[in-house]
This record gives C-alpha cells, sequence and structure tokens, in this order.
C-alpha cells in the first residue's frame, strides 16, 4: 500500500503572501520521513498540502506539483476528497469525535466509504486497526464509551488508529506528540517504528531527539531570512543529517545553535 | 445576609463611604429586578383571581373560566408549534449556510441581514401578513383542500381571505427565524476547527464532515434556539391579532375561516373594549401565557447551558 | 502494489485503487448550467402566470433533483448527497430572504404613498377620510420610548455592574437567573403587569403614557443587563488590578477605569436595546392606549404611538378604507426607518469607539 511521493518545485501561497518557496523532495515509501526547522519555517504548511488540507483556509492555494506514485494530486481531475481518503492525517492535539464511541470513531472514516458492511466485518477492522495502534489491550472492555474519556496518550493512538481504519497510503502527522507527556510520546514513537513497514510516513517535528531516534530520512526547513519564504534547506538519510550535515544552517541548527 | 459585604469586606475592613453606597445601588437595582418580577407574578395573580371566582355568567360567553380559556390556549400552542416546525429546519439551513457554505466576507453581512430581520417591528410583520401574504395563500389553500383535503389539517372549506392559522404560522415562522437562527449560527460557528478537520482528512465531503462533526456539536443549540422561538412564537401579539379570522372553534383544519384565537391576540383585541371582570378573565389567561412560556424559556436556557458545559469540559 | 501488504491490513472492498485520486466527475461548469437552466425554467413559468414565490421555490426544487440526478449518474452517491445539501442549503438561504425582501419592499411601496410633510405635522384630530397625520404618535413613541429607557438603563447597568464587580453567591446566581426569565416575558404580558399595577391606584380602565413606559421598562431592562454584562466581562482584570494597585477604591475603579474602558459597547448595547422596544405595540395597546389628538403629558390620560397608530388605522379604517391603509403604512416605514436609523447609529458608535480597549 504504501507509495512514495515527489514533490517537484513547490510554492505555498495564502493568498498573495508567499509562505514556502520552491520544495522539491522525494519521500520514500514504507519510511519515516521527519521534517524539522523552527518554527514558522513551513514545515506544517508544507505537510498540509500534502494531502490538500492547506486550501480550506480561505484563498490558500499551490504552485508546482504533488505526485504519488506518479499521479498528481493537484491535476484537473483529482478529488480533494478522495487525496484525503488515500492520505491520512494525525494533528497536533488529539482529536477524537467527542460525540461518537471509541468503537464508532474508528469506524468514521469506513463508514463514510463503505455504508453497506457486515456488522461482523466491521467489528473486525475495527479490532485490527486498534490493535495495529497498540490500543486494543486498553479499550477492549469499553469501546461504547465516548473517545473523550481516555487519556491524551490514548487518545491520539485512537486517532492513528481511525486515520489507519481507513488503509491510508501515506501517513501525515504533525507533531503528534507536542501534547503528550513522555510516556504517551514513547508509545506513539514506537508505533511508528511498526506502522512503517505498512505504510509511509511523514512527521513534523520540533523535538530533533524524536527526529532522530524514529525517521529514516530527515528534512531541515528553515526561513531564508526574515519576512522571506519558508523553504527545505536540506534532506538526507537521518544519519547523515545529523552527523554531516552539508549545510551550515543545518549544522546550527541541531547543534542548538539557533531555533 | 447582604452580599455587598461578602467579597468587600473580606478581612473585616471598615468600607469606605462612596464604596458603600455604590455596592448598595447595585445591588439595589439586581434585588429590584427581582422584585418586578414578583410583582408581575404578583399582581397578575391579585388581577386574575376574582376571574377564577367569579359567577359564570360574568364570564364572557357565560362558560367557566377553563372553558374560556382552553380554545385560546389551544390556539397558542397550535400556532406557535407549527411555526416552530416549518422555523427550525430552514434555521439550521440557513445558520449552515452562513457558518459552512456561503465565502467569509458575504457570511458577515447575511448575519446582518438575518439581525435586519430580527429588528423588523411585529406591527410590521402584522400588516404585512394581513395585507400582501394572506390573498397569496388564497389559491394555495384552495389547491390543498381539493388535493389533500382527505388530511384533517386541510379539511376545508378553503378560506377566501386567507386569514387563517397557516398564514399565522407562516408569519410567525418568519419572525422566530432571526432569533433560532442566531443561537444555532452561533454554535456552528464554534465548532472547534480539530473536529472539522479530522473529518475532512479521513475524505469526508462537506456534508459528511458537518455530519460527523458540525451538527453533534451544535446539537443542543438547535433545541434550545428552537426552544426560544418557541417561547416568542408563544407570546406574540400582533401578527395573530390582525392576520387571523377568529371564532373560537377548537380545531385542526388550518385553512378554513374558523379558527381558535390566541391567549395574546384575545388579550390584544379584546381588551380595549372590556370592564370589570371581563379585564379579570383576560389578565388571568395572560397568567396562564406566562406561566407557558416561563417553562419553555427556562427549558430553553437549561438545554442552552449544559452545552456551554459540555464544550467547556472539551 | 496491493498484495503483498493487503494480508496484514484491513480487508476492504477497493474498487477505487486503480485510478484512485480521480474520478468521473461532472464537468466544471456543472453546477452553473443546471442552475441558468432552472432559472429559466422558473422565469418561464413567471411568465405564465405563475406566482414569482411559486415559480422561484419550482426552480429550487427543479435545480436540486436534476444536480442530484445528473451528479449521482456520474459521480456516485456521496458526492451527489454533498451537492443536494449544499442545493438545499443554499435554496433555504434564499427562500428565507424571499418573505424580508417582500416585507422591506412593501413597507417602502405602501408607505411612501402619504409619507409627506403633513403626515409629520397633523394629528388625526377631525380626521375622518383623507389627510391626518401621525405627529401625536411620533411624538408619543418619542416620550414613552424615553422615559422607559430613564428607568431601564440605571437600572439595567445597576444590576450588570452588581453582577460582573460585586455579585457572589446565592443572589446574584437569582438575578442571572431571573434576568433570563425576563428575557422571556411575552410582550403582553408586561403590559397586563403595566395596567394591573396602575389599575391599583388609578381607577378600573385607566390609560396614561408612563403605563406605557412601564411596560416597556420590564421588557428593555433584561436586554440591557445582558449587553453591558457582556461588555463588563470583557474589560480584562489586569486594568481592575492596576488600579487598585495605585490605592483607588473600588467604586472609583469601577466609575474611571471599569465603564470607560467597556462605554462604547454599553453604548452599542443601550441603542439596540431601544430599538428593540420602540416597535413595542402590544404593550402599549393595553396601557397607553389611542387617540386621535396631541398628547404630551406621559402622566395624564391616553397617548397615541406609532405602532398603535398603525395598528388603529388598519383595525378601524373608515370608508373608504384607503386613506386609513395608507397611514398605517407610512406609520410603519417611519417605525422601521427609525428602527435601522438605531441599529446604523449602535454599529457606528461600537465602530468609532470600540479601539479605546487596548487590551
Amino acid at each position: 500500500m504504501a507509495k512514495r511521493i515527489e514533490v517537484k518545485g513547490l510554492d505555498i501561497y495564502y493568498d498573495k503572501f508567499l509562505a514556502v518557496q520552491g520544495v522539491s523532495m522525494t519521500i520514500r515509501p514504507k519510511a519515516v520521513t521527519a521534517l524539522i526547522g523552527p518554527s514558522g519555517c513551513g514545515k506544517s504548511t508544507f505537510l498540509r498540502t500534502l494531502n490538500r488540507m492547506h486550501e480550506l483556509v480561505p484563498k490558500a492555494r499551490v504552485e508546482g506539483k504533488v505526485l504519488m506514485d506518479d499521479q498528481d494530486l493537484y491535476g484537473a481531475n483529482v478529488d480533494p476528497v478522495s487525496v484525503r481518503r488515500h492520505i491520512g492525517m494525525v494533528f497536533q492535539r488529539p482529536n477524537p469525535f467527542p460525540t461518537m464511541s471509541i468503537y464508532d470513531n474508528v469506524a468514521a472514516g469506513v463508514k463514510l466509504n463503505s455504508k453497506r458492511m457486515k456488522r461482523a466485518d466491521l467489528d473486525d477492522l475495527v479490532e485490527r486497526s486498534l490493535k495495529s495502534a497498540n490500543l486494543w489491550e486498553e479499550v477492549k472492555d469499553r469501546l461504547g464509551k465516548p473517545g473523550s474519556g481516555l487519556s491524551g496518550g490514548q487518545q491520539q493512538r485512537l486517532c492513528i488508529a481511525r486515520a489507519i481504519a481507513v488503509q491510508p497510503d501515506v501517513l501525515l502527522m504533525d507533531e503528534p506528540c507536542s501534547a503528550l507527556d513522555p510516556i504517551s510520546t514513547q508509545a506513539i514513537e514506537d508505533l511508528m517504528l511498526d506502522l512503517k513497514s505498512q505504510y509511509t510516513i511523514v512527521i513534523v517535528t520540533h523535538n530533533m531527539q524524536q527526529a532522530a531516534r524514529v525517521s529514516d530520512v530527515t528534512g531541515f526547513f528553515n526561513l531564508k531570512a526574515v519576512g522571506e519564504p519558508g523553504g527545505l534547506v536540506e534532506i538526507d538519510d537521518t544519519e547523515t543529517i545529523f552527523s554531516t550535515p552539508s549545510n551550515r544552517a543545518t549544522e546550527d541548527y541541531i547543534s542548538g545553535r539557533f531555533g | 445576609m447582604p452580599p455587598t459585604t461578602e467579597k468587600t469586606g473580606t478581612r473585616g475592613a471598615p468600607l469606605r463611604l462612596g464604596d458603600r453606597v455604590f455596592a448598595g445601588a447595585s445591588t439595589g437595582a439586581g434585588v429590584l429586578i427581582l422584585v418586578i418580577l414578583a410583582g408581575v407574578a404578583a399582581f397578575l395573580v391579585s388581577e386574575a383571581w376574582p376571574a377564577v371566582t367569579a359567577p359564570s355568567e360574568e364570564i364572557p360567553g357565560e362558560d367557566n373560566i377553563v372553558l374560556y380559556i382552553w380554545p385560546l390556549l389551544f390556539g397558542t400552542l397550535l400556532s406557535a408549534f407549527l411555526a416552530l416546525v416549518i422555523a427550525t429546519p430552514l434555521a439550521v439551513a440557513i445558520a449552515l449556510f452562513i457558518s459552512h457554505y456561503a465565502p467569509r466576507s458575504v457570511a458577515t453581512i447575511l448575519g446582518y441581514v438575518i439581525d435586519l430581520l430580527a429588528a423588523v417591528p411585529s406591527i410590521i410583520y402584522g400588516l404585512w401578513g394581513a395585507q400582501v401574504l394572506a390573498p397569496q395563500t388564497v389559491d394555495p389553500t384552495q389547491w390543498l383542500e381539493d388535493n389533500l383535503g382527505f388530511i384533517p389539517l386541510f379539511d376545508g372549506p378553503a378560506s377566501a381571505t386567507g386569514r387563517t392559522m397557516l398564514t399565522v404560522t407562516l408569519v410567525l415562522a418568519v419572525m422566530i427565524l432571526p432569533i433560532c437562527t442566531a443561537v444555532v449560527r452561533e454554535a456552528f460557528l464554534q465548532t472547534p476547527r480539530l473536529h472539522e478537520e479530522a473529518s475532512l482528512a479521513l475524505g469526508a465531503t462537506r456534508w459528511e464532515m458537518i455530519r460527523m462533526s458540525v451538527l453533534p456539536f451544535g446539537r443542543s443549540a438547535i433545541v434550545g434556539g428552537a426552544m426560544l422561538g418557541l417561547g416568542r412564537a408563544l407570546g406574540e401579539t400582533m401578527a395573530v391579532a390582525m392576520v387571523l379570522s377568529v371564532s373560537g372553534d377548537v380545531t385542526f383544519d388550518l385553512i378554513s375561516q374558523a379558527n381558535p384565537s390566541t391567549i395574546a391576540a384575545n388579550v390584544a383585541l379584546s381588551f380595549p373594549e372590556s370592564s370589570g371582570t371581563e379585564i379579570n378573565v383576560l389578565i388571568a389567561s395572560g397568567l396562564v401565557l406566562f406561566i407557558v412560556t416561563l417553562l419553555v424559556n427556562m427549558a430553553a436556557r437549561a438545554v442552552i447551558n449544559r452545552r456551554r458545559d459540555f464544550s467547556g469540559a472539551n | 502494489m496491493t498484495s503483498a501488504h493487503t494480508a496484514s491490513a484491513p480487508a476492504e472492498a477497493e474498487p477505487q485503487l486503480q485510478t484512485p485520486l480521480t474520478h468521473r466527475s461532472l464537468p466544471r461548469r456543472a453546477a452553473p448550467a443546471v442552475l441558468l437552466v432552472a432559472l429559466l425554467a422558473g422565469l418561464g413559468l413567471r411568465l405564465a402566470g405563475l406566482a414569482l414565490a411559486w415559480s422561484a421555490i419550482l426552480a429550487a426544487v427543479g435545480y436540486t433533483v436534476a444536480i442530484y440526478s445528473w451528479s449521482r449518474a456520474v459521480e456516485g452517491t456521496r458526492k451527489a448527497f454533498d451537492r443536494m445539501v449544499t442545493a438545499i442549503v443554499t435554496s433555504a438561504f434564499l427562500l428565507a430572504l424571499l418573505p424580508l425582501v417582500s416585507v422591506l419592499w412593501t413597507v417602502v411601496d405602501r408607505g411612501s404613498g402619504r409619507f409627506d410633510s403633513e403626515f409629520f405635522s397633523y394629528s388625526m384630530r377631525g380626521i375622518v377620510g383623507e389627510g391626518g397625520g401621525a405627529h401625536h404618535a411620533i411624538i408619543g413613541t418619542l416620550i414613552v420610548t424615553g422615559i422607559a429607557a430613564l428607568i431601564s438603563v440605571p437600572v439595567g447597568m445597576l444590576t450588570a455592574i452588581y453582577l460582573v464587580e460585586y455579585g457572589r453567591g446565592r443572589l446574584a446566581r437569582y438575578i442571572t437567573f431571573f434576568v433570563d426569565v425576563m428575557t422571556g416575558v411575552p410582550s403582553i404580558v408586561a403590559g397586563l403587569f403595566a395596567y394591573a399595577l396602575f389599575e391599583l391606584f388609578y381607577e378600573a380602565g385607566v390609560r396614561m403614557g408612563i403605563m406605557g413606559s412601564v411596560a416597556l421598562s420590564v421588557l428593555m431592562i433584561p436586554i440591557v443587563v445582558r449587553s453591558t454584562e457582556e461588555m463588563l466581562k470583557l474589560v480584562p482584570n489586569e486594568l481592575r488590578e492596576a488600579s487598585y494597585a495605585l490605592a483607588v477604591p473600588k467604586w472609583r475603579t469601577i466609575l474611571r477605569v471599569v465603564l470607560p474602558t467597556a462605554v462604547a459597547g454599553i453604548a452599542t448595547g443601550i441603542t439596540l436595546a431601544i430599538a428593540r422596544v420602540i416597535g413595542e405595540t402590544a404593550p402599549l395597546l393595553v396601557t397607553a392606549g389611542v387617540t386621535a389628538s396631541d398628547n404630551f403629558n406621559p402622566f395624564d390620560g391616553r397617548m397615541a404611538t406609532l405602532s398603535v397608530f398603525s395598528y388603529n388605522e388598519y383595525r378601524s379604517p373608515g370608508v373608504p378604507p384607503e386613506p386609513s391603509f395608507d397611514r398605517a403604512w407610512a406609520a410603519a416605514l417611519t417605525l422601521i426607518l427609525i428602527v435601522m436609523l438605531l441599529n446604523l447609529v449602535a454599529r457606528l458608535i461600537s465602530r468609532l469607539f470600540a479601539p479605546k480597549t487596548r487590551a
């Protein structure tokens, strides 16, 4: 299922304001790609263009190409709804639907796509998704309870279960651990390592240690200067970025001289 | 227990004169409101009492007070309820249009336009209902009688003037629409972006996103807004008084000449020519209206406040 | 691409997977085109003699059905349902605009006939048939509403100050609750209350302008309390603390710091409250009553008001009725202009004075 994403010369705008300029990169399938960089450098904005969530902001738009296995996500006949169906997203703060039970939260995406699913199949799917998200053991006795009753870390894993229940090709994570305690963070990081055997994962993080721990490839985003648009400085194997980066700014950032 | 000492005098410090006067005045104003409301209840009860004890020949129509008020209460409830049935779905749709469909720049203007509807005095809706809307309904009601006459609501015979319960409910629906819309729109606009994005990221269409995150979040606001509207419709006077042709029948037939009046309209129509016990009877009916709207409004507040607690907890 | 890993991934019917991102979809201009056809059909119905409202409703229904069936055939049920809801929501909105436009247009159209200088300078004293005016009613409305404001504004503002600055515990909760209750008092009940109150001191059947003011106050006070309360709550606590730290007593802090900061919002709220009660009819009908002559003493006898004047001209027209109806509509137009003007003033106040809060 995991697919390769290729970004070619992507410029991201909010109305007339150019937020991110000239990003080109290849995102490998079945690997974790981490995007790091100082606040406001456009890494979250970039992430949201990968499943066309960016255009939910009024007048926001992009120029350039994003190819998923040679299909342009911004092509003429492409429906943003199906793009999001194939590229799942996990958000900074866990956001289970407050009025739905744990079970219904996991099943929510599937119910949209195939209305007539047998109860047994659905049960099966919910169980497998929750197991993949390492949450099954903790919630199997209270699937009918509201999702908002879980702890923050559990809620975030519930959101991951919800995202993978629709079998996306790619999973985007926008600082998924920034609202969580260290133990929950550990659980999510373990989960990412499990999931990368099946999915292409892109994660935005503020935490360089986290990037070093979980990712195979790391991209560094930075502002060219104050008031200038952000952009991708370099992208390489995580090991290389953290040991011998080719760019001076990257070295300064990962050694903690700014950011 | 004067509450002024509760906060300002915590450490037993002497209060300054200015503070004492100011705190006293504002507390007094607050208490005055309680007194006014108690007064409304007390005066209505004391003026209504003679009607309850009066011999039946002094009651208009020479019935007892219950038989006098019952058709009016029926008309009040029927017209308000039907107006609510028409207005609520429309209010939800308008609120959705403003909060999630219209472009943001247009949405603000549309909000003003809806508020404008709320500002139009009821006398104007009355004139409009009687002289513009009512004649327009004559042909459609005739059609309803001919084709849907088997439904008790459209039993007929269709009125030739259009001054029917149907017209009244339409006017009432237009009048309560702004208040319902305002409450619902407010809730829809406050739907957390996180929940909207959660459903969109799963590949939901706009409608599916609304069904998954916006409507559940706004559910109690819809109920609360509807009940506030119901409270308005129950108490609306002029539009009904000016539009409806009244006979005092208790009937579900919406399109005929013979309709039950409503409490409020009956007071407005009869009060100027009443004297003696008749006035007491009218005030008694006003008291009934007061109690009914009180119950509806309290229920509405309770529902809306529960939503507030709920969203605050999240 | 799919086969290798589906074994462990959740099973699901996957008909779209080969071309996952593109669907068969309607042409780009499909919706506007269908809309145009529907509008033309509606226009045709209109020309064929159907009423405007019905033609519009039929056009909307036609558009909804057409776009749904077409989209369902091409794009599938989900997309079709989404398009249908969009069509329904939009038409419901337009449908709701219909009565507003009709009301405003009618008021201007029918009201402008007698919207002349005579209307503003003559009362109805001795008038039968044509002529006459609403001079007495306009002045009466201003007097009655003005006194109502004089009663409501201090009481309402002080109560709001109590609730925000002093109120703790049970009394404050009671007041908050009963202000909510008061918001829902039907206007006719407020009128009956004022009547019952004054009947205690005067003879039965008493009518005075001041009674109308009292009735309007019952309706106006809760609105003033609510809006003032909202505004006072917006004043940041840091401002109050800064003032206390300078050893300013609490009452001076409220008068000199809190109120001036919130003044624009409070003034806006009060203006809107006046606009809300100035058009009331029912409570004035049973308290201030009807008269044909000038009476500018609120404590002596019946006093005409614009809304009641309009109602009375409509209710008991002369023969022929047209001159009375014209006066009723002219009064309605005057009333709506006053209300709109007040709304405009309210917006201006909040826009002009708002930047004072730099929190």
